[in-house]
């Protein structure tokens, strides 16, 4: 499904990304764990498509598209989803607004019909279960007075709304307690098909308690150094990542 | 940030002209072109005695170098002071109306034609220096109300026109409305009697189309003991190299438990992506909140003009008077705006709220310019004034200059102040959920002006918001 080969990207002439390779098919959950600065962050959004990165050398491709090669929109179009650490907030635009605008262009360039606002609520009414949301936080502007939880939780109401082929998580469980944890486990849990995939970046091993991956990568100084399954990231989680950095050196 | 400097605005969509032959006066301006206008109108002679009186003190003035704009100055002797469309005399109905001017106002989404009845609201079509026309004359009769061009009030209802003409706004008070004073033309007249609640939105929608023409329209609203009134009005102009005038005056009056709701769509033509052209929009507009629990609200979304120079405002002197200010300002490309309201509290537990949402583009420079004023005998007045700014791009500037004078130790003051970036961040979120940059921006920049839009009226708030988005159009690339 996502084809990643030695990736290069830069940002304001610094190289972040050094040649990354990860192939991630349908059905998979893949956890990209690292130290700080390492690179995770950059990863997922140049998966999407920020315009502050530049793609120096390597290829990004989805379902065999080239997505290099398109619009943040178009690949959100395509599928791919992706999670936000510091979600934006906009004024004015309430929650269902914005939800329904974007799942009504989505299913437009998927030429399906789209919404109309009884429909929509129906949609969003089963989709609040699934965060454990009351109604009260459709009306509310986009992420604007939200606490960070509450901005975590809303990208995963959106991801659940949207329904993408592929959702990369971008540090997703950082600042939440550990109930609000479980509960962004259980999200993308509920979402998990044969169809879909989930990439998941993490500092912390702990939401892989709730949500076991089928891969652990480490990313370490813009590269994949090891890649294993989840006991990986309980290793990770007992010796932190120095003793990976000896490894880099000697290797 | 390369995505968001790239502007290139979409073409004014209003920026044809009508091919249609003019009764042009000379150019220039000196008295016997007053007396000029003044005889077109058939006018009284106490008019003219007034129109005379502005111009000689309007000679001793000098134009406000003030506001945080700059233009090239304007020769006020290269410019037409009258410009009528030919037609017979007389008209008895629609029908008589020249099909060119009828087409011009049908091609801008405006209905004179009565048969259609969109929406039911009674329009006064004004081109250029004369009322085209005015539709549900007769429907607004039967409820008393007076809604006319302002020229044929002054034949219709002289008196009325007489004791509240230059009430508000006297013929001395500030350069612009001087002139206006001396040479206006046109603009719309209306009377809403005691007890009366209009029963329609009743709109203006004024078209500058002749060549080196001043557009200077006079409209004058009154509402006496309880009656209600929301007026809306909207304008265009064809798109020139060269900059046009257009110095409007607008006093409201409204008396014991009167209230008046004034809203705006400005949309004349904004001049081109270089700056070059586009009208100089000088205007000077006053409610007088004269009576016990009168209101007076002014909502405006102002994204036309190459310079806008306005400040709406409430005289609150009775007491319990109410008055508001709701505007959204949108400058692109080369467009100035020093735009605000002025709140004059004189009477007992007078209110005032002020939003003001202003938003820079391209190389556009938008300045909130407000006055709050709470006289000695204003006790417990009240006001909360809001200011937002919103930058698109790094080439653009907010500026804000809010000017508070409390003479009364009774009075509460609420002040807030916003300023926000259109950042790249905020777009590539809503264009990672499947959003256009365009409609990214667009829905930031409502989302930002939802306060003011829900204060218009329904078809005027789609309006608004469609042209916001048209002329923000281009403004990411």
């Amino acid at each position: 499904m996502l084809q990643i080969t030695n990736l290069h990207a830069s940002v304001e002439g610094t190289e972040i990304l050094r040649g990354v390779d990860l192939s991630v098919n349908a059905g998979e959950v893949h956890a990209i764990m690292g130290p700080n600065g390492s690179g995770k962050s950059t990863l997922a959004l140049v998966i999407a498509g920020h315009p502050s990165f530049t793609v120096t050398q390597g290829s990004v491709t989805f379902e065999g598209v080239d997505l290099l090669e398109l619009l943040p929109e178009e690949r959100a179009r395509m599928g791919v989803f992706m999670a936000f650490q510091y979600p934006v907030e906009i004024r004015g635009i309430t929650n269902a607004y914005f939800l329904r605008a974007a799942v009504n262009t989505l299913r437009k360039a998927r030429g399906l019909e789209e919404y109309d606002t009884i429909d929509f609520l129906d949609v969003l009414e089963e989709k609040l279960k699934v965060i454990g949301w009351s109604e009260s936080f459709l009306s509310r502007p986009v992420n604007e007075g939200f606490s960070g939880g509450e901005k975590k939780r809303n990208e995963i109401l959106q991801m659940a709304v949207l329904e993408p082929k592929l959702a990369v998580l971008d540090e997703t469980d950082s600042g939440l307690d550990i109930d609000a944890v479980r509960l962004v486990a259980e999200a993308v849990n509920s979402l998990r098909s044969p169809e879909r995939a989930t990439v998941i970046v993490t500092h912390y091993q702990r939401i892989l308690n709730y949500l076991t991956p089928d891969y652990v990568h480490v990313l370490y100084d813009g590269r994949i150094v090891k890649s294993g399954g989840k006991e990986l990231a309980l290793e990770l989680e007992e010796k932190g990542y120095d003793w990976l950095r000896e490894e880099v050196v000697a290797g | 940030m390369t995505s968001i400097e790239t502007h290139v605005r979409k073409p004014y969509e209003y920026g044809w002209s009508t091919d249609i032959e003019s009764d042009l006066a000379p150019v220039g301006l000196n008295e016997d072109i007053i007396r000029l206008i003044s005889a077109k109108k058939s006018e009284p002679e106490w008019l003219l005695e007034w129109r005379l009186k502005a111009y000689r003190h309007w000679l001793t003035m000098t134009e406000p170098r003030w506001p945080n704009v700059k233009y090239d100055p304007v020769d006020y002797q290269a410019i037409h002071y009258y410009a009528a469309p030919k037609q017979e005399k007389q008209l008895d109905s629609l029908d008589e109306v020249d099909p060119k001017l009828l087409a011009t106002f049908a091609k801008l989404g405006i209905p004179i034609s009565e048969q259609k009845r969109l929406s039911g609201v009674a329009v006064d079509a004004i081109f250029d220096s004369v009322s085209v026309a005015t539709t549900f004359k007769a429907t607004l009769k039967e409820a008393g109300v007076i809604f006319l061009p302002f020229s044929e009030a002054v034949q219709e209802h002289p008196d009325l026109v007489r004791k509240w003409l230059g009430s508000v706004v006297p013929y001395t008070d500030n350069f612009f409305a001087t002139l206006n004073s001396a040479v206006f033309t046109d603009g719309s007249f209306v009377f809403v009697p005691k007890g009366v609640r209009c029963p329609m939105e009743l709109s203006t929608y004024f078209r500058i189309n002749a060549m080196s023409t001043g557009q200077f329209e006079r409209t004058l609203i009154i509402a006496e003991e309880g009656a209600y009134v929301s007026y809306l009005e909207g304008c265009s102009a064809p798109a020139r190299d060269e900059n046009q005038l257009h110095a409007a005056v607008v006093e409201l009056i409204a008396l014991d438990d009167a209230q008046i709701k004034y809203s705006t769509v400005q949309n004349w033509y904004p001049g081109d992506e270089d700056g070059k052209g586009g009208i100089y929009n000088f205007v000077t507009k006053r409610g007088l909140c004269r009576g016990r629990n009168s209101k007076i609200s002014w909502t405006q979304v102002e994204t036309g003009s190459a310079i806008t120079w306005k400040y709406p405002g409430c005289i609150l002197q009775g007491d319990n008077a109410v008055g508001e200010f709701y505007s959204v300002a949108l400058t692109n490309n080369y467009q100035q705006a020093d735009t605000g309201t002025k709140m004059i509290h004189i009477g007992k537990n007078t209110r005032s709220t002020i939003v003001s949402k202003g938003i820079s583009a391209g190389h556009g420079q938008n300045t909130y310019r407000g006055l709050v004023k709470i006289m000695k005998g204003a006790e417990n007045a009240r006001n909360y004034s809001q200011c937002d700014s919103m930058l698109i791009g790094d080439q653009c500037g907010a500026h804000t200059f809010p000017y508070i004078d409390v003479r009364n130790s009774t009075a509460t003051m609420e002040h807030e102040a916003s300023t926000t970036k259109v950042g790249e961040d905020q777009i590539f979120y809503c264009q990672q959920r499947g959003l256009s940059a365009e409609d990214a921006v667009s829905m930031i920049v409502n989302g930002f002006c939802r306060e003011v839009f829900k204060e218009l009226p329904m078809e005027f708030a789609v309006e608004a918001q469609n042209l916001l988005g048209i002329s923000l159009e281009g403004s990411v690339g």
